[in-house]
């Protein structure tokens, strides 16, 4: 029975050093070529015209005069009139002509008349008089609950209690859970009661109020209560490559897209039904992806667009790369998150009491309900959620979906808590991490090494630094959890009689270091070197693997190609043995060599052993998950603890991040390195969220006021400060398996900075981003009103 | 990018003639490209003066200070050793500009001429953007980064120069030619008059008549007691444009200011020569108190907008810190 666990340390030559990404060099030096970097001859530019309304119904559309334009080589309607439209930027019609400039006379040329609604795109917290919604869900509703990623067990809660407005035939169930609507929820639907829809439409969907415990006893019982105002605006996910796709038709019934994609294997499906063609005729294409954050899984509207253009234009390629402000007003956002806090803790300093009223908008669905209370499964709580909807591009999956919200809500009120009863964050968390389940040994694990790493006992002073002078410096903390098991992946690995090995799969590197990781994994169980595999992705034509969403990646693809790698080698074994004259289950394959365990004078040289395998080479499959092929190798449930040590300019309300820490466990470490990098890369992006980033519409026109990178601000070099990231490893988190990492490490930097202003000033600044004017007011207002 | 037609005259005398009605001028191209790949602005013609020798090239004459030709590049103008030595403040500000990349582009001139950076202005509304109802898009939407000086209106966008302040308070003058103007062609004006607010959609926020160009920056002497100092408000340390900033120069007699000019940057629809902070300083001693004093004076008549308030805040610390600043005083530990 072949051996598929993850190695011992002891036998691990390359699993869990720290090694350098595979394509770092390619990337480094430009030769990488991306989706936007494909430019074949003859390639067809295509372009959108795109609604400038953020709510209007189409009256008409005339593109006569764009038709006629030479150069222009087909135009596609692609919402026809009549439709209503919900937000600015929203896909009309689309060109493709023989160069960027044509397609842009060509969309100027196109007439289209609207009729102007009324729009809104207001997240300011709702009115108190709003009525629990009540009516049946819709598909719309049960759509956009699907795309916020509201919690299943809220999903399903919401079918049982209101039923439902539409009739899912098996087609629309099977189509669901295809793409990845969980089977529970599925069956949900199945069993729904039908109602007809209620007609008024309200922008505020509220929930049910959720109650456990008696939160009303505990509040008055207890011995401290705090209650704040908290949030964090909308942001977009500002992919350095903005989202896009191109297509050509080498024959009739041929189609290959070259597509910027966290899900490689699942835009074939997805293209395949709009165009009526077999999936199978569709070849997907991409090596290298510029960001992708969770808003890069569909093919969208606009590379639908590319296939249909480029189908009227004889097959040419037609590729389509949106702008840079289409990509920030319509290629997903981060859905706004705010509540007002009501939370409580006895004499001993255990959290007893949570209440919130929460709101946000993700856009017309209204937005996900982040889970509160964050992390702390406090035992008396009353919640209640308020989804806004407003007229702008929906939300999509952001990095960690509704978890940086909900730490930024609960962390800071938990802060504010332990100010007011003058305690020590870290004694504080600590007293409380009982109440966080499973993941209480990680935290109790992780928190001193944080604490070391910040050298928080010395530097940590009771809330509001009292030195002269403007600046004030203070730190902050927060903790976060993600799931992260590994996805649905096949792995196809052959080892050819030359000795040479190569892996196909049909998945992607979002520049999380994936290749560096099969490569990692397959090297080490054949005992050869990272050099000896050629690693085949970016091909739909190759074994299917999981989207790249939700940190399910790495624990996909590792465990895939471990149960491949395996099952080669120890095949190799069986073709070997005889000519080492041992049994097959005494070889082992180390420092590119077959040899026999217990006489390693035994040995052939890895090409040598490889001649045995015969004149064809051999492929093997592996799969994840696999029954069969015990143990599970991929597990779920991370813990990771960050703080911030920032300085507040009390005159100006800039805030300066000055060091970061970020402890972080994901089961079994492949690579250190390119671990700790991802972990880089999240407070980088946290940074921004908490200082910089918001997406600001403008009440007049409901548009984008920064679709840009300008005032739309990421951090640069100079903002993000010193960062120390430490990786959990070793007893206790090596035999859990391997476990996603992108997420968890993004969910916190927010809060540990919204807590470290709040030492560092004396006052909560309620909302994220920390920006100049919400510092200044809440040091003037004391934090209890806040600018949305 | 709509078509146009481009052209690389020599000589300063053919620009006039070639710029016609609907030319612009094209110097590094680092604001104009960006408004025209954002259809904001269409010129029929573009007349590049990058081949025009005569607008190059930094002097300095101990009588006569200093000549700043049109082309000379931020980087440039950043390095040049008689900046650096005799006007430090100006060789600091400008290292401030933007980023690399585009320094090593844009060009002085251009960025006295460049355009507004107001959202509304940039997302293709106008300069003076109205509602379907004829009132002020500014007014009516998010103003955050508006002007709280000069805003009487229609104009409410901030004056986007960071350096412009910088040479206005150095007493700058700006020379402008076109060869269909009288007499030699030229034109020299204190460069705070370069700046204007314009009352309607359709007139400039520069004092350039059609035909004319900014050929030349001229900054005196510095006096022998010269203290000056800038400083910018700016929510990133990496490239941003400024929320507010002041730039002051202080004409010393032992501890005592003979003469002050203080102009705020980024809080109205030009650069902001403030005689009322000056006049604060002027016979004084700085101290903390006398900085906070002039402070205060600067934005006596400021009136905020909807949202932005805080930056009368955020001009009073601009303000103060460049007057301690520039007296070589400490400004608390901020940066």
């Amino acid at each position: 029975m072949s051996e598929y666990k993850w190695p011992d340390p002891a036998t691990r030559p390359l699993l869990g050093k720290r090694i350098s990404r595979v394509d770092g060099p390619l990337k480094a030096s430009g030769r990488a070529k991306y989706t936007y970097d494909y430019n074949p001859n003859g390639l067809l530019a295509g372009k959108i015209l795109r609604c400038p309304h953020a709510h209007a119904r189409i009256v008409s559309i005339d593109s006569s005069a764009a038709e006629k334009m030479a150069g222009v080589k087909a135009v596609k309607v692609l919402q026809q009139p009549g439709t209503e439209i919900f937000w600015a930027g929203d896909e009309v019609v689309a060109v493709a002509a023989v160069d960027e400039s044509t397609a842009e006379d060509a969309i100027r040329a196109i007439k289209v008349q609207y009729e102007v609604l009324p729009h809104s795109v207001s997240d300011a917290e709702p009115p108190t008089n709003v009525g629990v919604s009540s009516g049946p869900i819709s598909r719309d509703d049960f759509e956009d609950m699907e795309d916020n990623q509201v919690p299943d067990e809220q999903v399903i809660a919401a079918i049982k209690a209101n039923g439902i407005s539409f009739k899912p035939d098996d087609k629309y169930l099977k189509d669901a859970q295809a793409s990845g609507v969980d089977p529970k929820v599925v069956e949900a639907l199945r069993a729904a009661k039908y109602a007809e829809a209620t007609t008024a439409r309200s922008p505020y969907k509220k929930t049910a109020v959720q109650k456990q415990g008696d939160p009303d006893k505990a509040f008055t019982s207890a011995a401290a209560v705090s209650e704040g105002l908290y949030g964090a605006s909308c942001i977009t996910h500002c992919c350095l490559e903005t989202h896009g796709m191109a297509s050509e038709w080498p024959t009739d019934k041929d189609l290959v897209v070259h597509v910027s994609t966290q899900n490689l294997s699942g835009i074939a499906p997805q293209v395949s039904e709009p165009l009526g063609i077999p999936a199978g005729n569709i070849q997907v294409l991409q090596q290298y992806i510029g960001g992708g954050f969770g808003s890069k899984f569909s093919p969208d509207r606009w590379g639908i667009a590319t296939a249909q253009l480029s189908k009227a234009a004889g097959g040419k390629p037609v590729k389509i790369m949106l702008e840079r402000d289409a990509e920030q007003e319509v290629a997903g956002m981060r859905p706004s998150g705010f509540a007002r806090v009501k939370i409580a803790a006895d004499k001993d300093g255990k959290l007893v009491a949570w209440e919130s009223r929460s709101w946000g908008t993700g856009g017309v669905g209204g937005g996900g309900s982040p889970p509160l209370p964050y992390i702390f499964e406090i035992p008396n709580q009353r919640k209640q959620h308020i989804a806004i909807s407003t007229n702008q591009g929906s939300a999509r999956a952001w990095r960690a979906p509704n978890h940086p919200q909900a730490a930024v809500i609960t962390m800071t009120a938990i802060e504010d808590l332990t100010a007011k009863m003058n305690m020590d964050p870290v004694d504080f968390i600590t007293r409380n991490l009982e109440l966080t389940g499973p993941r209480e040994k990680i935290y109790r694990d992780e928190l001193p090494i944080a604490a070391e790493l910040m050298d928080w006992k010395n530097k940590w002073h009771p809330r509001g630094d009292k030195s002269a002078g403007p600046i004030k410096r203070g730190l902050g903390l927060s903790l976060h959890t993600w799931g992260g098991r590994g996805h649905n992946s096949d792995c196809d690995l052959t080892i050819h009689p030359d000795g040479s090995v190569e892996i196909k799969m049909a998945t992607q590197d979002l520049g999380t270091g994936c290749r560096t990781i099969i490569t990692i994994v397959a090297a080490d169980t054949l005992g050869i070197p990272l050099d000896n595999i050629k690693l085949l992705i970016g091909d739909s034509r190759y074994p299917v693997s999981g989207a790249s969403g939700g940190s399910t990646t790495s624990g996909g693809v590792t465990s895939s190609t471990r149960r491949a790698a395996v099952d080669a080698r120890d095949q190799l074994f069986a073709k070997v043995a005889p000519a080492l004259k041992a049994q097959p289950e005494e070889l082992e394959a180390v420092n590119a060599t077959v040899r026999v365990k217990s006489d390693p004078s035994r040995s052939l040289r890895w090409k040598e052993a490889c001649a045995k395998i015969g004149a064809m080479p051999m492929t093997i499959r592996g799969k994840n998950p696999d029954k069969s092929k015990p143990p599970d190798l991929t597990n779920s449930g991370v813990g990771g603890v960050q703080m911030a040590d920032v300085s507040v300019d009390t005159e100006t309300g800039i805030v300066r991040v000055n060091k970061m820490v970020a402890v972080q466990d994901c089961g079994l470490v492949v690579d250190v390195k390119t671990a700790e990098s991802q972990v880089l890369g999240a407070l980088i992006m946290g940074i921004s969220y908490a200082l910089y980033e918001e997406k600001i519409l403008d009440p007049v026109t409901g548009r984008m006021l920064n679709p840009n990178m300008e005032f739309y601000r990421l951090a640069g070099i100079a903002d993000i400060g010193e960062m120390k990231v430490h990786m959990m490893t070793g007893k206790g988190y090596d035999e859990r398996g391997v476990i996603g990492l992108a997420e968890p490490p993004v969910v916190s930097p927010g809060a540990a900075i919204s807590n470290a202003v709040a030492n560092a000033i004396g006052v909560r600044v309620p909302f994220l981003p920390l920006t100049p004017a919400r510092v200044l007011e809440a040091l003037e207002n004391g934090g209890t009103h806040a600018t949305v | 990018m709509r078509p146009f037609e481009y052209v690389s005259p020599t000589n300063k005398e053919q620009v006039a003639i070639l710029l016609g009605e609907r030319g612009s001028i094209l110097a590094g191209g680092t604001d104009l490209l960006a408004l025209m790949k954002d259809d904001v602005v269409a010129p029929q013609r573009l007349v590049n003066i990058k081949h025009i020798d005569q607008l190059r090239g930094i002097s300095y004459q101990p009588g006569n200070g200093l000549r700043i030709g049109a082309l000379t590049t931020i980087a440039e103008f950043a390095e040049d050793a008689n900046v650096q030595r005799y006007y430090p403040v100006l060789a600091d500000a400008a290292h401030e500009v933007a980023s690399p990349q585009i320094r090593n582009l844009a060009t002085i001139g251009g960025n006295m001429c460049q355009r507004p950076r107001c959202w509304y202005f940039r997302n293709g509304m106008g300069l003076m953007a109205k509602t379907a109802d004829g009132k002020s898009m500014v007014l009516a939407g998010d103003n955050r980064y508006a002007a709280i000086l000069g805003n009487a209106g229609p104009a409410y966008f901030v004056s986007p120069s960071t350096l412009a302040p910088v040479l206005i308070a150095l007493s700058a003058k700006v020379r402008l030619y076109s060869a269909k103007a009288a007499g030699s062609g030229v034109r020299e004006l204190p460069l705070e008059k370069f700046f204007v607010i314009p009352k309607s959609e359709s007139e400039p926020e520069h004092d350039l008549k059609p035909g004319e160009m900014v050929i030349e920056i001229v900054v005196p002497p510095p006096a022998q007691d010269l203290k000056a100092a800038s400083y910018e408000v700016r929510q990133r340390a990496a490239f941003d444009w400024p929320l507010a900033q002041a730039s002051v120069a202080l004409e010393m007699d032992g501890s005592t200011v003979k003469s002050a000019r203080v102009v705020l940057g980024h809080v109205a629809p030009i650069p902001w020569l403030s005689p009322e902070a000056a006049q604060v300083l002027v016979g004084k001693s700085i101290s903390p108190d006398t900085a906070m004093v002039a402070a205060n004076a600067a934005v006596a008549q400021a009136k905020p907008l909807s949202h932005n308030k805080y930056k009368i805040t955020l001009a009073k610390a601009a303000v103060k810190r460049a007057i301690l600043s520039a007296a070589g005083q400490s400004t608390g530990g901020a940066a």
